[in-house]
């Protein structure tokens, strides 16, 4: 096992579960696991290796919508290019790859939820949002303002490189048309008939059922999402308060411009050193500007683990609404168990209307008797069946649940960690314009 | 020009008005003595005659080096009179509370240090409050009115609004009237005054006061009564006279913007340290991220607290020096108009005696070359108080505005270490991590090593 392990890639290691770490069982389970991730993640990376794709521009259209009103929309270039050749797209694999095609944003809406309701047990990695929240007062809110379009044309590229790197979701095919072909895409997508399971997961989402059982993991996983989506939504929403708060100290100090340059005009030996003062004083206000539009992408990285919380959520509730199948397929079994018991001894344990009235009216004939307990042997066997599979469906999303939230969870760790640097970087960046424009204006007023 | 027994060697201290203020030796009521006097403040009432209040305390002045020391590292005030030729030290400090029955009030200590030989002793150390400063003003505006007399802070605060007896009150004010007094110490002129001996000196100021009073009013009278008006102000005055007005707009502006600065920061420091306790408590619901996290919380709560000083700095160091000349100016355009009198006088006087001579042919009487001799030593001195006047308005405007960078400065600065540590921190960890690979690692690690 320690061979195993010293072999495997540092990045690789998956994080492991500390109360199974004693049992010898789990060494085995755990030697199958790694070679399975070991491959998985092999073949996820391999397809970013093959194959370089960017979001690099953003243009307006203008066109018909669905029913037939002229609408303004825009639309992203996604732009591809293989490292190897021999990637072929087309339903024949007979074209070459293109070098670009563009999107728009209800196309990445919809290869998301293709993605949603085919890998329900993957955490499906977020859009950016849709319209802009959290803002402060000098942020458009308009979806086609130029500020709004760049920093969802960063965070469309960020979805796909997120899919793309993904050890399960790169391999999809239908992500791979996504990224190739521009026309066929939406039939293929179609096609897949995935939405008819969309019903069915919104169902699951909005559902509220009674889950006897439930798996601790889960709760604590659902509840830690609900926690960390409060903590992130109070974070960008003060944070948007924050700035205006900052963008009006550094105006105010604008006037200040002002007032030295008139005062200037009235004085012999102060003037020069007002005057060029007063210009340090524009400057100082004028820059917190660029200031808080860099911090804009800080908030950015933060809106999206606030939106893969939900991702998370849905996760849960659809290991919650399996377990809730997989618990009514054993308990209808168990009923069905006691009814066979009960027609074989002629007891009747549980009430039914059917023995009031046979006890009532007289007993059944044996005939009647021998077919209902054929009948219901076959709906036991069907029963057992059925709870066989559910079992099975059970175990196998916990377990790639599990192993993609733990994936989730290491990236997460990083990707904050990285984002809390940046923000104290950005901070530090902002200190030392400080800084510098007041000792420009410190200077000014010492020669006074 | 006739030249009086002036107080020491300054030809423009001119002449004083008629009328004049009580003779220096005339009004010592009792041998002044230095040491403050150690009593208990028994909250007896002005007839009685309240002491130079000290609480209970048996402090003595401070010793002769401590006091020269912290006076000599005041000089940043007067240009002219530099520091070798300075015989003359003024200190306001050690801000006391008195409470009596009938009301409740502040005094500080002055401190006086001179090889003047107008002073009996070398040392005084008394006990004032700010209605002593007023009446020192007043005395010096009434004996001295060619001269520009420095601003005290403003007299009446609202009950309701201003806290009189609030540490941040009481310090602003203490700087100012300490401001006050070296003006006036370092004035060639004003220095020289008896009232300001007087005030620095008397151990009872309060009975002298009572004198003084009844000779106030007559004073003030005679210059409203003067009825001269001015044609025409020279072209010199006319100018100092508008850049009076443009620079107290420019400060009435400086003084909203500061104001606004504070409440602006203000309230960014409220959402702030909101800003703060969000990453703490999500902190609380992480693991790995738990601390980068709180490292965040602290490096906020940091700048909070910079951001603090800088606040109280503007509030305390900027606004008051503002207001100060504010003041300041309304002082100087009080002393161009009693200028303005002056001439105006003289001009009618002259204008009847001239009329008089074409008709009767007497002479211009020597009152009419006194006033002469009166515009002169005013526009003298004025001129000259205006220049001092400049000068120390360009000191005081480099110190504060020059100070204000500074706190701007001292604040970011403080702040960029707050996440330049953070960073360390945070970077630390990441390495850390790298080797650890995350607590499942360090498990799996033992696991391996047990097999």
């Amino acid at each position: 096992l320690k061979i195993i392990w010293g072999s495997l890639p540092k990045a690789l290691r998956p994080p492991l579960w500390e109360p199974l770490l004693y049992m010898d069982a789990f060494c085995f389970v755990v030697c199958n696991l790694l070679a399975f991730v070991f491959q998985m993640v092999e073949k996820g990376t391999s397809l970013l290796k093959k194959l370089e794709m960017n979001v690099s521009e953003a243009e307006k259209r203008t066109g018909k919508n669905s029913v037939n009103m002229q609408e303004t929309y825009t639309v992203y270039l996604i732009e591809t290019r293989s490292h190897i050749t021999g990637i072929y797209s087309g339903s024949d694999g007979s074209t070459p790859v293109p070098d670009m095609l563009w999107r728009r944003y209800s196309e990445f809406e919809l290869l998301r939820t293709y993605l949603l309701v085919t890998y329900p047990f993957i955490i499906i990695p977020p859009l950016p949002e849709k319209r802009a929240e959290f803002v402060w007062h000098k942020l458009s809110a308009d979806n086609l303002d130029p500020d709004f379009v760049e920093r969802r044309r960063v965070g469309l590229e960020n979805f796909l490189l997120r899919v793309a790197s993904h050890p399960l979701l790169s391999n999809d095919k239908i992500f791979f048309l996504f990224l190739t072909d521009e026309k066929g895409w939406r039939d293929a997508v179609l096609e897949t008939g995935f939405q008819d399971k969309v019903d069915s997961r919104l169902k699951s989402l909005s559902a509220s059922f009674r889950v006897k059982n439930p798996d601790k993991r889960f709760t604590a996983l659902k509840q830690y999402s609900d926690e960390l989506n409060t903590a992130i939504s109070q974070l960008l929403r003060i944070r948007a308060r924050v700035a205006d708060r900052l963008y009006g100290v550094y105006k105010v100090h604008g006037n200040y411009g002002r007032v030295f340059s008139e005062w200037s005009a009235i004085e012999k030996e102060m003037g020069d050193g007002l005057q060029s003062a007063g210009h340090h004083m524009d400057t100082y206000a004028a820059s917190i500007d660029d200031i808080l539009e860099e911090e804009e992408h800080y908030a950015d990285q933060l809106k999206e683990y606030l939106f893969y919380t939900e991702a998370v959520r849905s996760v849960c509730r659809k290991h919650e609404l399996i377990q809730y199948e997989l618990e009514m397929a054993a308990q209808d079994l168990t009923y069905k168990k006691q009814q066979r018991e009960e027609l074989a001894t002629g007891t009747v344990r549980v009430f039914s209307l059917k023995g009031m009235t046979s006890k009532l009216f007289g007993q059944e004939s044996q005939e009647q008797r021998e077919q209902k307990l054929m009948a219901l042997e076959q709906d036991i066997k069907e029963g057992e069946e059925l709870l066989k599979e559910k079992n099975q469906e059970c175990h196998e999303f916990v377990q790639s649940a599990w192993k993609d939230i733990e994936r989730f969870k290491e990236q997460k760790d990083r990707d904050l960690r990285e984002a809390l640097i940046s923000y104290a970087i950005m901070q530090i960046s902002m200190c030392k314009k400080g800084i510098q424009v007041w000792s420009n204006a410190k200077e000014c007023f010492s020669k006074m | 020009m006739m030249s009086v027994g002036a107080p020491k060697g300054l030809p423009s201290s001119g002449q004083k008005p008629i009328t004049e203020m009580i003779h220096p030796l005339s009004a010592v009521e009792e041998p002044l003595s230095p040491a403050p006097e150690v009593t208990v403040n028994a909250g007896g009432d002005k007839d009685t005659g309240l002491t130079n209040g000290t609480p209970v305390e048996t402090s003595s002045p401070a010793s002769v080096s401590s006091l020269f020391n912290r006076l000599q590292l005041d000089d940043d005030l007067d240009g002219d009179a530099s520091t070798e030729t300075r015989d003359l030290f003024v200190t306001v400090d050690d801000p006391k509370k008195h409470v009596s029955t009938m009301e409740t009030y502040i005094t500080y200590r002055v401190s006086t240090k001179t090889t003047r030989i107008e002073f009996d002793l070398p040392e005084y150390c008394v006990r004032r409050r700010y209605q002593d400063f007023d009446w020192l003003r007043i005395k010096l505006e009434d004996s001295q009115p060619t001269h520009l007399i420095p601003p005290l802070p403003e007299k009446f605060v609202m009950k309701g609004v201003v806290d009189r007896f609030s540490e941040e009150f009481v310090e602003t004010r203490m700087k100012a009237l300490d401001k006050f007094l070296k003006r006036v110490a370092d004035h060639p002129v004003l220095s020289f005054n008896p009232h300001f001996n007087a005030f620095l000196t008397a151990k009872d100021l309060n009975k002298r006061q009572g004198l003084a009073l009844l000779t106030k009013v007559g004073e003030s009278v005679k210059y409203v009564a003067g009825g001269y008006k001015l044609r025409a102000r020279p072209a010199e005055y006319a100018s100092m006279g508008d850049y009076l007005d443009t620079f107290s707009g420019k400060l009435g502006t400086m003084d909203r913007i500061a104001q606004r600065i504070v409440k602006e920061q203000s309230e960014y420091l409220t959402e702030l340290r909101e800003y703060g306790t969000v990453y703490s408590s999500w902190a609380a619901v992480e693991e790995e991220l738990q601390r980068p996290l709180e490292g965040v919380a602290g490096s906020v709560s940091t700048c909070c607290r910079a951001l603090e000083d800088l606040s109280e700095n503007i509030s305390q160091d900027f606004l008051p020096v503002l207001r100060e000349y504010v003041l300041y100016i309304e002082s100087m355009k009080n002393v161009l108009r009693k200028r303005d009198q002056c001439q105006a006088e003289y001009e009618g006087r002259l204008e009847a005696a001239v009329l008089r001579r074409q008709e009767d042919r007497t002479p211009i009487p020597a009152e009419v070359e006194k006033c002469q001799d009166k515009v002169e030593c005013f526009n003298a001195d004025l001129k000259a108080d205006w220049e001092r006047w400049q000068r120390n308005k360009r000191q005081d405007f480099k110190q504060i505005l020059t100070g204000m960078a500074d706190k701007n400065i001292s604040y970011y600065e403080k702040c960029q270490s707050a996440w330049e540590s953070l960073i360390t921190v945070l970077q630390d960890k990441q390495t850390d991590d790298k080797t650890r690979q995350g607590p499942f690692g360090r498990c799996f690690k033992a696991l391996s090593s047990s097999l």
